[in-house]
């Protein structure tokens, strides 16, 4: 059994109205420094396989196919 | 002809649809998301893929729907070149199912937006719009959270070069890219929108504009 932790983000290109939001809040709290929030997704997840390898590939095809949408968003895992 | 309105969990437009479907001089039957097989929609001359909030709308509008196992009965009717219409959170599903192109961001503003909406028929030479004029000005309810519609620049330029821009907003209410409210794919025999025709049927409700979009298909 391996676990998978998924991180899903709107693509660099694309504004996050959220992230905006949020980093306008920092600034009003007067952290000036804060800047580039954006807001995305952790998915956590176990799957099974015979090896890391495998599991990763699995972890990658459930990505493409379901987690993320690859018109606006990326993805990346740590897989253990 | 004959309708088949596709229903998922969260669905909740399909009424309305039949409603319109009908009132345009159509036959329409419900059809379940779990029929698995790929002739479900053989028998049908048209699809329909009503609005509302499939499964919670959950992950991303539209993305667990598009997994449905209807969806390979709906690429097969695609292939025959049957009329496939996608309203509201059915554009959202379309386009995760990959039979259109781009997707759907939250409103720019974060909100809920729900009122009526002034829309320019860009191409009135579809089969959707084909009882509307020309650059006309039609009014329409939008009732979405995520209809912002984003596409790549590439794919952006193909939709204009195509004359797949149908619908466009008079004033933006949600982002979208180039003021999109409704795009084909590039045969044409697919439509996805965000407004609702199916709201706007009857002038007891404020405006039968959408009744036009029914009646095109034939």
């Amino acid at each position: 059994m391996f676990n998978a932790k998924i991180y899903v983000t709107l693509r660099e290109s694309i504004l996050d109205p959220a992230g905006k939001a949020a980093e306008a809040t920092l600034q009003n709290l007067g952290y000036k420094g804060a800047s580039k929030l954006r807001i995305g997704k952790y998915i956590t997840m176990a799957v099974q396989a015979d090896s890391l390898e495998a599991a990763a590939a699995q972890v990658d095809e459930i990505c493409q196919k379901l987690l993320a949408n690859n018109v606006m968003e990326d993805y990346s895992f740590d897989i253990e | 002809m004959k309708f088949a309105i596709i229903i998922f969990p969260g669905t909740s437009c399909e009424e309305d649809v039949l409603h319109a479907v009908q009132g345009a001089g159509h036959q329409a039957e419900y059809v379940w998301h779990s029929e698995a097989s790929p002739t479900a929609l053989d028998t049908y001359d048209a699809v329909i893929l009503p609005g509302g909030a499939s499964h919670g709308n959950y992950l991303r509008s539209g993305s667990m729907a598009a997994q449905a196992n209807i969806i390979p009965a709906l690429h097969k009717a695609n292939e025959a070149g049957k009329p496939i219409l996608g309203i509201c959170n059915g554009f959202q599903i379309l386009t995760e199912a990959g039979l259109l192109p781009g997707g759907f961001l939250p409103n720019e503003s974060m909100r809920f937006i729900c009122k009526p909406t002034e829309i320019k028929v860009e191409n009135a030479a579809t089969t959707f719009t084909n009882k509307y004029a020309q650059g006309q000005t039609i009014t329409l309810p939008i009732a979405h959270a995520h209809g912002n519609y984003y596409a790549d620049d590439t794919t952006l330029a193909e939709l204009q070069a195509n004359n797949q821009i149908i619908f466009t907003y008079n004033q933006n209410p949600n982002g979208s890219q180039k003021n999109i409210a409704g795009i084909t794919n590039k045969a044409g025999n697919i439509l996805g929108l965000m407004p609702h025709p199916e709201r706007a049927v009857d002038k007891l409700l404020g405006s039968e504009d959408g009744l036009g979009l029914f009646k095109s298909i034939n």
